[in-house]
């Protein structure tokens, strides 16, 4: 066969999304380790608006969900639909839109949040100019992605593929009913639902946006990288099948549970509260799935690196996803809501899942897009704990911190007078603050060895041209 | 046909693919969205419960540009010690003018449904551009440009109380009228407590007893 453009994958725009990811996972880190510090020492805003700390954190978390996150997850995206596809991406063009685009957003929205454009709703600040821009790289997104399973020459759609697409298509549904607004300026809108009603929409979104994005495209990256990074095939193709839809039956019900003892219906409670404990099953098969799936290839975790960010982000999977139902609990949210146990949940998912998975796609895939070794496979190891003794040093900390300020806030004595003032029990947080504080820095610092890791990998290189394999006739389209 | 065989239609075909996965995801949504859109109570405003006034809805709008709402939740629950430390629990019918809703999920400081009348102005003014001249060992950020800027220079009132009479709120023409008017003279800092000093004043103990 002669070679043309179509002979090749298209791993440039991989190779370059990667390279934004790392820089948003950089800044944003950066970001949360200063506000952490903020919550130590309050004057280090300097009397600055764009300082403060109600403004840098929206930053933080929107920098780390669609600059580090959603980057990492259209690169992994691109580069696996072609690879399960055996076909080079449908719209190229388009998806070099999506990139550059999606980087203005996160860029020009991030300054956005500091001049204090904000609509309020968690993970949904942008104001509505980004809001529309979002749906329409969104869009694109999808068209590239779905375009090329619809040209793919496998007969099958691989799982990966599933789970990438949930993302795509709940994250628009949620994305667009969320943000419907009235403008009133460019930076100022007012929802179109108002008080209870707008409660339970924003946590149909916001629950939902960490079920299909951080969760729902994560797992995406699991079903291709591991499988491939391990040797071995999926430990049971037809329960991550069965997994996959119970999860995107179920993810979606569980929202109103950040909304506990609220003025919403007690019933939309009650159900977010069951669907919450049933929504452990598919998360808990789907590590097991994963687990398995290595478990005959346990010798490799001693040389490698990215193997070994990706079964501890396994792990933390596990945790996070047990953790969520138990606080989904009534009796058990009494104490956890508005409390710091909430930011170390988020957190174990966060970092131990969300950024674990990363930097080991991120360790296996660039080597291989470049067609040479990682510059350090010492330095990688040295990460490893690094992100390991930080998660879990942040974890436990924000436990402590979280289980003692619910205690302490619902104590009352034989006379039913309150125990505790509520600023004794703020002022005593210090400790456990600090200790984050150091948690961040360390977990930061080992982000740092890995995007000087990578860039040496990269340094001088051009991205290796991979061919695209002939399709085996069993699973060639008919 | 078994489950099966119909399993590898969806595996094979992209559209049913894409169709399957925004049915299924759509359901759970549907039945819990449908009827809370759709339930008059939630939209009932409480007897004292009225829309904001153009300083307070100037006010309301600077504690959102600020992020007030990322420390401290305005959603008092129905708990012992909550009552005894804040107030009455909070009501549906007290949010019907919240556009969004300001409940937080976190109480980095503590919850301000119930701070009405709590403080006076002048605590409150001097607390924001130094909290830690009233409160020892706050962790809360100072505020000093709220003094600095006109409240006026915080977005166009008119045109937000336009909006808003859109979206439903009872607005008379002259409110909307003598919105600017009202702004006049009036600091940041005065906006945001003018909103402060009205929080979770739409509560009434007669109207919850029937009287």
């Amino acid at each position: 066969m002669e070679a043309t453009a179509n002979s090749f994958y298209q791993d440039k725009v991989v190779i370059r999304l990667i390279q934004f990811s790392v820089i948003w996972a950089v800044a944003a880190m950066a970001v949360g380790v200063y506000i952490s510090a903020e919550l130590v020492w309050p004057g280090i805003d300097f009397g600055q608006f764009w300082l403060s700390f109600g403004r840098l954190r929206p930053l933080h978390t929107n920098g780390i969900i669609f600059g580090f996150g959603v980057s990492a997850l259209m690169a992994t995206a691109f580069y696996s639909v072609q690879r399960t596809s055996h076909v080079t991406l449908y719209a190229p063009r388009l998806a070099w839109f999506c990139c550059y685009a999606w980087q203005l957003i996160v860029l020009l929205g991030g300054l956005s949040l500091l001049a204090g454009w904000t609509s309020s709703k968690e993970y949904a600040e942008l104001e509505w100019p980004f809001d529309i821009a979002i749906a329409i790289v969104w869009v694109s997104f999808g068209i590239v992605f779905f375009g090329t399973i619809a040209k793919r020459k496998i007969r099958p759609i691989y799982i990966s593929n599933w789970f990438y697409g949930s993302l795509i298509i709940v994250i628009a549904m949620l994305h667009i009913v969320n943000n419907l607004a009235i403008p009133v300026t460019l930076d100022k809108s007012y929802s179109l639902y108002a008080g209870a009603q707008d409660a339970v929409v924003q946590w149909w979104y916001g629950h939902n946006a960490v079920g299909f994005l951080l969760t729902g495209g994560f797992l995406g990256m699991v079903y291709y990288f591991l499988p491939k990074h391990a040797g071995r095939p999926i430990w049971s193709y037809r329960l991550s099948v069965v997994a996959f839809w119970a999860f995107v039956y179920s993810y979606i019900w569980a929202g109103p549970h950040h909304l506990h003892y609220s003025a919403i219906p007690e019933w939309v409670q009650s159900l977010a509260m069951g669907m919450s404990l049933i929504l452990l099953a598919p998360s808990w098969a789907t590590m097991i799935n994963g687990i398995m799936t290595v478990s005959t290839a346990w010798e490799k975790l001693r040389t490698d690196p990215a193997l070994k960010f990706i079964v501890l982000s396994l792990a933390f999977y596990g945790l996070a996803t047990f953790e969520g139902p138990m606080m989904s609990i009534r009796s058990v949210n009494v104490v956890s809501h508005f409390t710091d146990w909430t930011v170390g949940h988020v957190h174990s998912g966060a970092l131990g899942w969300n950024a674990m998975i990363t930097y080991g796609t991120f360790y296996f895939l660039v080597p291989r897009l470049v067609g040479r070794e990682l510059h350090s496979t010492r330095l990688a190891n040295m990460h490893f704990w690094m992100a390991l003794a930080g998660t879990m040093l942040y974890i436990m900390s924000m436990w402590a911190a979280g289980v003692s300020q619910g205690l302490l806030w619902l104590s009352v004595d034989q006379l039913g007078e309150l125990s505790f003032g509520f600023k004794d029990i703020m002022a005593s947080m210090t400790p456990y603050y600090l200790m984050r504080l150091v948690a961040g820095l360390v977990f930061l610092g080992g982000t740092l060895l890995m995007a000087y890791n990578l860039f040496m990998t990269l340094k001088g290189q051009q991205p290796k041209r991979a061919s695209i394999p002939a399709v085996d006739p069993a699973y060639g389209m008919s | 046909m078994n489950g099966l065989t119909f399993h590898r239609k969806v595996e094979e075909n992209t559209g049913l693919l894409i169709f399957g996965i925004l049915f299924v995801s759509a359901i759970g949504g549907l039945v819990q969205l449908m009827p809370v859109l759709n339930q008059e109570s939630l939209e009932t405003a409480t007897a004292n419960t009225r829309p904001y006034s153009a300083v307070e809805l100037t006010g309301r709008d600077i504690y959102i540009r600020e992020g007030c709402s990322v420390c401290h939740s305005q959603q008092v629950r129905p708990l012992v010690a909550e009552l005894e430390r804040y107030g009455p629990y909070s009501r549906a019918g007290e949010f019907v003018y919240d556009r969004p809703f300001l409940w937080g999920s976190k109480r980095t400081g503590p919850d301000l449904h119930r701070l009405a009348g709590k403080y006076s102005d002048d605590w409150h003014r001097i607390h924001l551009l130094d909290p830690r001249a009233v409160v020892e060992n706050s962790i809360m950020p100072a505020y000093p440009w709220l003094a600095e800027r006109a409240a006026s220079e915080t977005g166009n009132i008119e045109a937000k109380m336009t909006a808003l009479r859109r979206l439903g709120h009872p607005y008379t023409d002259e409110e909307i009228a003598n919105a600017e008017s009202d702004l006049e003279g009036v600091m940041e800092i005065d906006a945001l407590i003018a909103y402060l000093q009205m929080l979770g004043t739409g509560y009434s103990a007669e109207e919850e007893s029937g009287e």
